[in-house]
């Protein structure tokens, strides 16, 4: 994107929480704990449609836990969020997937007892054939033919036509994380979220998996990815949100993130650039030599400690 | 030889009796719940009980028309089904399975208990609700016929004819339902349950779906199983029987629509072949009656029949039908 001055996220504010112009997903004070943990906590968050908008954060940043929230796989403690002014609070994920937002999983979720073509028809929505009764009258194979003929176009289009009697079992990991996003594309999304696409692929495939998701964008989808590979981040993402201990610490165009303080900190911790003095390593160790002295005294009173509840 | 010949013959019979059928129609229904959509369901004798005494109830204490009674049946083991998957469908597989077994047991503890005396006939169980059964088959069901040099009465040709024919619709419409799209969610949902929620399917329906087609089919092996003995008794639905329907399954081949017909057809010709040829050998005096008498034959078949199951899983563990490369990819 060198030459997008018309780019729709051109001029906007570098703040966390910053309104877009054409907003697809919006999130407010969205908060998910696990016991005492916040996973997920969540202000104000939009995400520009037809957009690529990278989420990064060290690991358990809560990127994956905001992608089951938003995608009905969790559901978050309170908040609100919704997708074109639709509430998506309390939607089960099936329910999510046919509105047209869809995702993939961090860890590969290919079918391997079906076939890739099979894993590639299932992502097909509407299917008369899969409604029980339909199933059992020969009515749907004129549909099952389209989507077979729509589902051979798109493997051509990842390269794994080939593939397509194969097992998916039998892939490769990256190849699998192909299979995924092109499974994903069957339902014709209008939102694509992507966890990890990258991870565990060769940097051949890398390069080739990259151009589909851009082209995606180019087809006016929505897409919304988390990645650690900062470089794959600067490249495609039009915008990049940063998570840090389940809150967004910083949002802004790619080139705005490797100078802010926040995401530097969060990565690398506060002190990383300040190595200790003398004088902090005196009172560090002095520090432990009083809770050693303590913990020791604790231990030795405990055998004259008086026997309560008897 | 003329005796080898007569345990042949008693172990065809077999290949197609009225056991046979019922354990056909209750692998039917399991390789539907297990081998399609991955669902783990221990208790299947449950449905086959609500099925045969659904006709079994209806027509001897209520007297109603057979027809009603089957229908009662099918009415009996699809609620079952909804009452087990409702709770359960959403948790883990684990759940499913220990649901179930409890279920079964619970089923079969208070159908033989004495409060149920009137409406189940408890221990005795009931009988005599099979005329109108009978009275359909088009030939004289009183007398005896010699079939594949065996000896068949009326009633058990008529019994397993029907039997049959219910295996062979059920089998037609699982292999149809398998090679639609909707067969295509089930298969997908045994992989993967988020995958297939994250591409828009309703998870939780279809494996409700496939809980309760499979319970109906295990619903009419029920009704074939008493109206072939001619007696409900809730000693016939004992759970042993679920996990005899698992070995038919896994010995035929899970996932593929002739796996559990064949493997009950197979595993009936081996424990009737075991049965009658070590009888054979103890009386012939060619097994010492130290070491084996009569009456343990009828537990050294079963003992038998493990061995070759584990010999089975260790050299062909796909089955008789099975693809051996799934089995590869399961494992992983």
């Amino acid at each position: 994107m060198p030459t997008d001055t018309a780019h729709p996220l051109h001029g906007l504010a570098w703040d966390i929480g910053v309104a877009k112009p054409d907003p697809t997903i919006v999130v407010d004070d969205m908060v998910r704990s696990f016991g005492g943990l916040t996973a997920v906590a969540v202000e104000h968050l939009e995400f520009q449609r037809g957009c690529i908008t990278g989420l990064i954060g060290p690991n358990g940043a809560g990127k994956t836990t905001l992608f089951n929230l938003l995608t009905g796989f969790d559901q978050p403690n309170t908040g609100q969020w919704s997708y074109d002014g639709r509430p998506l609070g309390r939607l089960k994920p099936h329910q999510v997937a046919r509105l047209g937002v869809v995702r993939t999983f961090q860890l590969t979720k290919a079918l391997s007892r079906l076939t890739v073509l099979e894993n590639m028809k299932l992502g097909a929505q509407g299917q008369t054939g899969e409604r029980f009764l339909s199933a059992l009258l020969p009515g749907w194979k004129s549909q099952e033919r389209e989507i077979e003929a729509r589902a051979m176009d798109l493997l051509g289009r990842f390269k794994l036509d080939a593939k397509a009697q194969d097992f998916a079992g039998t892939l490769s990991g990256g190849q699998r994380k192909l299979l995924e996003m092109a499974r994903a594309l069957m339902s014709e999304p209008k939102v694509v979220m992507l966890d990890e696409p990258m991870a565990g692929v060769n940097p051949a495939l890398t390069q080739s998996l990259l151009e589909h998701v851009k082209n995606l964008r180019k087809e006016g989808m929505t897409v919304i990815f988390v990645e650690h590979d900062m470089d794959v981040v600067r490249d495609i993402s039009d915008w990049v949100v940063v998570m840090a201990a389940g809150r967004v610490i910083a949002e802004g165009p790619p080139e705005s993130i490797s100078q802010n303080k926040a995401v530097v900190d969060a990565y690398l911790g506060a002190h990383h650039d300040a190595p200790l003095t003398v004088e902090e390593e005196e009172i560090v160790l002095a520090e432990a030599e009083v809770a050693i002295a303590a913990q020791q005294a604790e231990d030795a009173d405990l055998p004259t400690e008086p026997t309560r509840g008897l | 030889m003329s005796e080898f010949l007569d345990i042949l013959a008693l172990s065809v019979k077999s290949l197609v009796s009225q056991s046979a059928v019922f354990f056909a129609l209750m692998g039917v229904g399991l390789n539907l719940h297990f081998g399609f959509t991955g669902l783990l369901n221990f208790g299947q004798i449950g449905f086959a009980l609500l099925g045969g005494y659904g006709v079994a109830i209806s027509v001897s204490m209520w007297g109603l028309p057979l027809l009603v009674g089957v229908l009662i049946g099918v009415v009996a083991s699809f609620v079952l089904a909804l009452l087990l998957g409702l709770p359960t469908l959403r948790l883990r597989a684990d759940y499913l399975a220990i649901v179930t077994i409890a279920a079964a047991e619970i089923l079969r503890l208070a159908f033989r208990s004495t409060p149920a005396t009137p409406v189940t006939g408890a221990t005795r169980g009931l009988s005599g609700f099979g005329q109108d059964f009978y009275s359909l088959a088009p030939f004289e069901t009183q007398r005896t016929y010699e079939f594949l040099g065996s000896t068949w009465t009326g009633r058990e040709i008529w019994a397993c004819l029907i039997g049959w024919i219910l295996v062979t619709l059920f089998s037609l419409l699982i292999w149809q339902l398998m090679r639609s799209p909707w067969g295509r969610v089930l298969k997908s949902i045994r992989e993967d349950e988020d995958a297939v929620r994250s591409l828009g399917k309703n998870v939780y329906s279809y494996k409700m779906q496939s809980l309760i087609l499979g319970g109906v089919i295990a619903g009419f092996g029920g009704m074939i199983l008493v109206l072939a003995t001619g007696s409900a008794n809730p000693d016939q639905f004992q759970n042993a029987n679920t996990f005899l329907a698992y070995a038919a399954l896994i010995l035929g081949g899970t996932a593929r629509v002739l796996g559990p017909v064949v493997g009950s057809m197979i595993l009936w010709f081996i424990i009737a072949f075991s049965d009658a040829g070590l009888a054979a050998l103890i009386r012939n005096g060619l097994i010492p009656d130290e070491i084996l008498s009569a009456p343990d034959v009828a537990n050294i078949r079963f003992i038998l029949v493990g061995i070759g199951l584990m010999l089975l899983l260790i050299f062909r563990p796909q089955g008789i039908f099975g693809d051996r490369r799934e089995i590869v990819l399961d494992a992983h």
